[in-house]
């Protein structure tokens, strides 16, 4: 039974595509004959030649910008940021240009921007963020977060054949440390649907990417305690499965909104307005919030560790919430 | 655009061009089009019904014209403010320009955007943004798709003196540079970026001298001698279509009104504004298609300018005839 990893996992998906969709082409730095800095793109030049699989300059907005003409004109181009946080550099092309075309000119931009976020590799401020919270106010961009090798290809798959600009945000710190087997059949992963990782009946986890793994490491912990923990991967950001939000909220009454992104103007945010707007009276207790401080990502191994989320910190606030 | 002119001022005929009598007198009707529409959107501004800004390319219509004429059919255009002549060239309607100006339901984007931000896909017309520059790594990705396909075809888009100083001029000239796209960049250097003068945006005299550090062809035209920049244009486009790779173009023209109609521009100074006023690019080619004896008498352009005039009339009617778009469709649109 082959097993397959978060990373391969992400690769097979772009691969089958381009099997697939000729229109599928790849561009970004490095990602030809040095197959990507993580390898997401080993072995593409070759299977698919330089027309396909791009070398370009070190030049994001070029990059975005390219895939966003070449979308216009009918292809699915998979633009690469060799980390997530260069992505600022396109940041006009993607927020200017590919959100709002089809809205102004009926001009869809089917492009997906993809690269390596999240922190826990010690990679300090500019190779470890998490920087989804900067495109989650606006509107014509869809933001996807996978946590799961399943999800990575799904989502990856749906991504690609999306009519709509796409940020695919991998987690790096998961590329190699998870794998499961996959269908060997053709799947997607829709965008825009959570997915239950663990059912429980006290208290909701609702989190994405790595701190799912976190989430569940807590609920198992509380479980000793007799806290049963539900947790909810939200595996798209934009658009939020509301609906699923709003279920597991009503369900359990306690909720914890966890992420890597820092505090303020996170993505949770929005989580706790949606139920506190429409699911208020289901609620036994404050909503609460678990993110890193608002502060860059420190690099040495213990101030990462302060900086991060962990197990611990959410099993003490779990208890508390459970409590109240 | 009638009054005779006693500049001297003249419009120098490329070796070699070849353009009939109906293509020398289509560039004097877009030319003249061009102004004359602008100055009708002048009086729907002043009648509040252009509902924003109005960006005015006095003086720049035979760069306009003049590249866009140059295209065939399958070519991409990207225009920026100043290049409503390169539309109208490529079959836009003056109705189209006027309902998006003053915000109609019938307007290209229904109201969603306004002035010139419209395009079509299919018609090889992409929309620009406000932000200066970000159409060319996009019109390289255009250029990119011709490659990949091994089209007969080519990109052209502008940037002004100004925009040149944005990093995404680099980035896609760069990227055109490296993969040898078939792009045009035309640089209309009009002296001015809003109220800051060329000499405070870059430290070269010709900014044309900029091709060579993308390794990609550059030259400079008479902005203001539509022939001139045909046949420019059409010297780039077939060398792009051989596979040399990018083209930049430096038009020098002159900006005759403000960055936008709010703005009277008291900070050029009125020597510079006098001397390019006597290079005008519609009065000389006017003066020439008589002098050459393109036309039979100056009654032949008198009903040229008739005719648009009246197509003007009818546009304007329709334009603002038509109802202002329905707030239901400001929500819709966002996704596919």
């Amino acid at each position: 039974m082959p097993v397959t990893t978060y990373i391969d996992a992400i690769k097979e998906g772009i691969w089958e595509e381009m099997e697939k969709d000729e229109r599928v082409f790849i561009l970004g730095e490095d990602v030809g004959i040095y197959g990507g800095a993580f390898k997401v793109t080993k072995g593409m030049l070759d299977k698919f030649g330089p027309m396909r699989v791009i070398d370009t300059p070190i030049s994001e907005s070029a990059i975005v910008g390219a895939a966003i003409g070449a979308a216009l004109v009918g292809m699915r181009p998979v633009a690469e940021m060799q980390f997530i946080d260069f992505i600022s550099c396109a940041f006009d092309q993607i927020v200017n240009f590919a959100a709002k075309c089809r809205y102004r000119w009926g001009a869809g931009v089917p492009i997906v921007v993809r690269g390596p976020s999240g922190g826990g590799v010690h990679g300090g401020p500019f190779h470890s963020q998490n920087p989804e919270a900067y495109f989650f106010n606006v509107p014509g961009l869809k933001i996807v977060c996978p946590s799961t090798a399943y999800d990575a290809k799904g989502l990856i798959k749906a991504a690609i054949r999306d009519p709509d600009p796409v940020l695919y945000f991998e987690h790096k710190f998961l590329y190699r440390r998870i794998k499961e087997d996959l269908p060997t059949e053709d799947f997607v992963v829709p965008i825009g649907k959570a997915a239950i990782r663990r059912q429980g009946e006290d208290l909701s986890i609702i989190t994405y990417g790595a701190m799912v793994y976190k989430a569940l490491e807590a609920a198992e912990a509380l479980a000793g305690m007799g806290i049963d923990v539900e947790v909810l991967d939200l595996r798209s950001i934009l658009p939020l499965d509301e609906e699923a939000i709003l279920a597991t909220a009503k369900k359990t009454s306690k909720v914890i909104v966890l992420h890597e992104a820092t505090l303020t103007g996170g993505p949770g945010g929005e989580v706790v307005a949606r139920i506190a707007e429409k699911a208020f009276e289901y609620l036994d207790g404050p909503i609460v919030r678990i993110a890193p401080p608002d502060t860059p990502v420190p690099y040495s191994p213990p101030l990462e560790e302060a900086f991060l989320p962990q197990t611990m910190d959410i099993v003490e606030k779990a208890k508390k919430l459970a409590a109240y | 655009m009638a009054k005779p002119s006693t500049s001297d001022y003249t419009v120098a005929v490329p070796e070699g061009l070849e353009l009939d009598r109906t293509g020398r007198l289509e560039l004097y009707y877009f030319m003249a089009l061009n102004r004359k529409l602008e100055e009708r959107l002048g009086l729907l501004y002043r009648q509040n019904k252009v509902v924003g800004g109005l960006y005015s390319s006095l003086g720049q219509e035979a760069c306009s014209v003049g590249t866009a004429y140059a295209l065939g059919h399958g070519d991409f255009l990207a225009p920026m403010i100043r290049n409503l002549g390169s539309l109208l060239v490529r079959g836009v309607r003056p109705t189209d320009v006027m309902a998006q100006y003053c915000a109609r339901a019938i307007g290209p984007t229904r109201g969603k955007d306004l002035n010139v931000h419209f395009g079509w896909v299919e018609r090889g017309l992409i929309a620009p943004i406000s932000v200066v520059g970000a159409l060319i790594p996009v019109m390289a990705g255009i250029a990119l798709e011709m490659k990949m396909h091994g089209k007969k075809n080519i990109v052209l888009t502008y940037i002004g003196d100004g925009g040149m100083s944005t990093t995404d001029f680099h980035e896609g000239m760069n990227f055109a540079g490296v993969h040898k796209l078939p792009m045009i960049l035309v640089v209309e250097n009009n002296l001015w970026a809003y109220s800051t003068h060329v000499s405070k945006q870059a430290n070269v005299k010709d900014l044309a001298v900029r091709a060579e550090g993308y390794g990609c062809y550059g030259e400079i035209v008479d902005g203001n001698n539509v022939l001139a920049v045909l046949d420019a244009t059409r010297r780039a486009r077939a060398r792009c279509l051989s596979g040399g790779g990018p083209v930049m173009l430096e038009a020098k023209t002159f900006r005759r009104k403000g960055h936008a109609e709010h703005d009277d521009a008291g900070y050029v100074p009125a020597a510079e504004r006098a001397e390019w006023e006597k290079k005008d690019p519609i009065d000389a080619y006017r003066r020439f298609l008589i002098d050459r004896r393109i036309v039979d008498s100056p009654d032949e352009i008198d009903e040229i300018d008739a005719k648009i005039v009246a197509i003007l009339e009818a546009a304007a009617d329709e334009a603002l005839s038509a109802p202002f778009p329905d707030p239901s469709i400001a929500t819709e649109n966002v996704y596919g």
